[in-house]
């Protein structure tokens, strides 16, 4: 309702409305341009009045909640493991790692220790989803100044990494995968021999990528000094992950405060200066290289489990997770801890607990408020696109409209964690 | 127990003459170097091979249709090659994701645009019915402000169903009378959504 | 000296003697209060402080007590010093009838959309932003819909049979 409204209002602006230009400028007065919420350069729905001066950019509007539903309210009326399904849809290009966040969120209120094996397939599987996210970010921009050819080349290991996760948890792409306290099945040979054949074919496919791309001189041309930000401001506007790391200030959530046994993987983080479009491309590129090199490791660490050990997939919490079919049907605790939990009996004890991930787009945190009852008394998802979209008139304010859609497509926002 | 299985339990021989479908000719009159048949059936044929569809992306759902139209599950092999993003170009809308109040005169703004004959394919749970947001903010189903011809469940659907949708899609076409738009019903069911 | 939590408190007690308190630390995070009125000015504090250097705004959202009466919106601050690595979490308490809270914008650019969502859930009234509409729902709307005695369904559909969907009826 908003953008049509708002359109009526353009098509009947006086001249005083307009911003007046200075002299010097091409024109008199502004043009305005919607680049609305149904756009093919928008990827996802949100919108940009645009104030233009021939072809450069005077100012900027931004206008999001067209797919806002709800998730804070519905995740009042539901349990802690209902509750997952809902994050899946906040950065749904990489959803593994959000469920995992509202997993450590809620392991870390209910006071569960997860062995080390969960959480090296844990770091597994959301590395795996970082590569995802970052591919289709990196893709995408391509697109945008013009090789279409990266994105459909690259979409085909996307499908390996999609088989990686249907074979874990059934889904490819809302994968709603592992429950509270570890995952609901053990991996299965034929998805380590996936993840096998993921990791001896991606890294040449990624090598291709960034041939392609990094010393292409037209891409360069349209993508340096395009859209840059300081480290300061970034940090002002509240900027995390790749964008704030292309920035120059190097802080990751899996370095500062670890979770799931990062601090076992030795990895670097890829840092820029400039803040640039080229930066974020480049950063996410490395992010890659270094992700591969987590499962690597993290795939080691999980083969040295043997015998026993290699069973373990959950932690050992029968009243926050299911116990085994078997169990319920032979023994009298299994049978009443099944029960209260699927009933709903289990209540969380009450207190107030914040914890970030380090999501696709940066730091991706949940703040969750319990009275002691079922369902959460409030939770808030802390969203980073949310966030560091603010900043999008600062960093195109002066440039061409070319520019405006790649400095858009570089900042990787997704519309369903903005509006959440 | 385990359930018996019901599908696919007698393994197809591999068969190298039949495995290989031709489509069935319209019913017509034909001769050397002419080949008469309705015109409908004519125009039908033609329109159901070579859709243009307007991938409206909202949310998970778009990202699906990324994957369909990438090279793993191709959907340029039913005609859809050229994806447009005008409306006054394409005949159809593909609704993805979930649509939410504040985007709900946008979906009717852009089908207002396409120019007839036009279609409406409502992709993934939220599309359909509001999916699993029953919430304030999220309209329940894009039928309450556009009259669509195929729903795709799923959350979000496997590209295997997107393809399904859109032969579906092709089969209406192919069986839609050319007065079709012109007829009472088309026009009653235009006034029940308020469209001239 | 390494800054630990009690370090963090002596240091604000010591500047705003009573005016913070409640003082907690649930899982490890430094928890407190302050009045409304001095938001800004322990915020201020706590970025300018040279030892204390909590430059990083992470969060900045609402939750509503209803039952606290005179009390019932708190904005919740979650503050992060990226240099040390430590967070701190900071409330203020308003009136729900007068929920009027100085904006943070002029300290954080990033608090513009965080307290424009907060006003757009639950009515808190930023004086001073620059900008204070509704930023996720639809510009119409006149309640503010995270406030508990809203619902979470809209209310005009007609085919969900209440009964089966645990509102209303009998089952609960």
């Amino acid at each position: 309702m908003k953008c049509l409204a708002e359109e009526e209002r353009l098509n009947n602006m006086s001249v005083d409305e307009h911003i007046k230009l200075p002299e010097g400028s091409i024109e008199r007065q502004t043009t305005t341009l919607n680049l609305g919420p149904t756009h093919p350069a928008t990827h996802g729905v949100f919108q940009n009045i645009l104030e233009l001066d021939g072809e450069r950019i005077v100012s900027a509007e931004q206008t999001v909640g067209y797919i806002h539903r709800a998730f804070e309210k519905i995740a009042e009326r539901r349990p802690l493991y209902q509750i997952t399904p809902l994050t899946d849809r906040l950065n749904y290009c990489s959803a593994p790692i959000n469920n995992m966040g509202w997993h450590l969120t809620c392991e870390k209120l209910l006071g569960i220790q997860t062995p080390k094996r969960v959480d090296y397939l844990r770091i597994i599987i959301m590395e795996l989803a970082r590569i995802a996210d970052h591919l289709i970010c990196n893709s995408i921009v391509g697109v945008d100044t013009g090789a279409y050819t990266g994105f459909l080349y690259v979409m085909q290991y996307r499908e390996l990494i999609y088989e990686i996760w249907e074979e874990v948890c059934g889904s490819r792409l809302t994968t709603n995968i592992g429950r509270i306290g570890g995952f609901e099945r053990n991996f299965n040979d034929t998805s380590f021999r996936k993840l096998e054949k993921f990791l001896d074919e991606y890294p040449r496919v990624l090598r291709e990528f960034e041939n392609m791309f990094t010393r292409n001189r037209i891409f360069m041309e349209r993508t340096i000094g395009v859209g840059p930000i300081s480290g300061e401001r970034a940090l002002n506007y509240g900027f995390t992950g790749p964008n704030l790391r292309a920035a120059g200030v190097d802080y990751d959530v899996r370095v500062h405060t670890p979770y799931s046994s990062y601090e076992d993987i030795e990895f670097t983080i890829p840092i820029g200066s400039t803040g640039d479009c080229y930066d974020r491309f480049l950063v996410r590129n490395q992010e890659m290289w270094q992700s591969l090199n987590i499962i690597q490791q993290a795939y080691r660490k999980v083969q040295e489990f043997k015998g026993k050990d290699a069973e373990v997939f959950h932690a050992d919490v029968p009243e926050y997770y299911l116990p085994e079919k078997k169990d319920v049907y032979t023994k009298m605790e299994a049978l009443i801890w099944h029960f209260k939990i699927i009933m709903g009996e289990t209540d969380i004890p009450p207190g107030e607990v914040y914890l970030s991930v380090e999501g696709g787009n940066g730091e991706l945190g949940f703040y969750l408020i319990s009275d002691g009852g079922r369902t959460p008394y409030r939770l808030h998802f802390r969203r980073p696109c949310f966030v560091y979209y603010q900043a999008y008139e600062e960093l195109t304010k002066g440039s061409m409209l070319s520019d405006a859609i790649v400095t858009m497509s570089s900042l990787n926002l997704i519309a369903g964690e903005m509006d959440g | 127990m385990a359930r018996p299985v019901r599908f696919n339990i007698t393994p197809k021989e591999a068969d190298m003459q039949s495995h290989i479908m031709v489509a069935e000719a319209p019913a017509g009159h034909g001769g050397e170097g002419f080949f008469a048949t309705s015109f409908e059936k004519v125009v039908g044929l033609a329109r159901k091979n070579s859709i243009w569809p307007l991938p409206f992306a909202t949310s998970c759902c778009g990202i699906e249709f990324m994957a369909t139209m990438g090279s793993h599950y191709d959907l340029a092999r039913f005609g859809s090659e050229r994806v447009g993003f005008s409306p006054r170009q394409c005949d159809l809308l593909m609704v993805m994701g979930t649509i939410a109040k504040k985007m709900g005169p946008v979906v009717r703004q852009v089908y207002l645009q396409m120019a007839e004959p036009r279609w409406v394919m409502a992709v993934g749970a939220c599309a359909c019915s509001g999916g699993i947001f029953d919430s304030y903010s999220v309209l329940q189903g894009i039928d309450q402000v556009v009259p669509v011809d195929v729903y795709v469940p799923g959350c979000p659907p496997r590209p295997e169903a997107i393809i399904d949708g859109i032969l579906k899609v092709q089969e209406l076409i192919h069986n839609e009378g050319l007065r079709r738009r012109h007829s009472p019903q088309y026009k009653a069911l235009m006034e029940s959504y308020g469209i001239q | 000296m390494a800054l630990t939590n009690d370090s963090i408190k002596q240091k604000l007690v010591e500047k705003f003697q009573d005016q913070v308190y409640n003082f907690e630390e649930p899982y490890g995070m430094l928890t407190f209060e302050a009045p409304k009125d001095y938001n800004l000015k322990v915020m201020q504090f706590l970025y300018d402080d040279p030892e204390l250097r909590f430059r990083f705004l992470t969060d900045l959202q609402a939750v509503h007590y209803p039952h606290f009466k005179g009390r019932e919106l708190a904005v919740v601050y979650h503050l992060h010093n990226l240099v040390d690595n430590v967070r701190i979490r900071f409330k203020v308490f308003t009136d729900i009838n007068q929920p009027d809270v100085y904006t943070a914008t002029k300290l954080f650019e990033a608090a513009n959309w965080m307290e424009r969502e907060t006003y757009d859930f639950y009515g808190v009234n930023f004086v001073g932003h620059p900008n204070l509409k509704r930023i996720l729902n639809v510009d119409e709307m006149d309640y503010f819909p995270m406030r508990k005695e809203y619902p979470l369904e809209e209310q005009t559909r007609i085919d969900k049979d209440d009964e089966m969907f645990g509102r209303g009826g009998t089952i609960k």
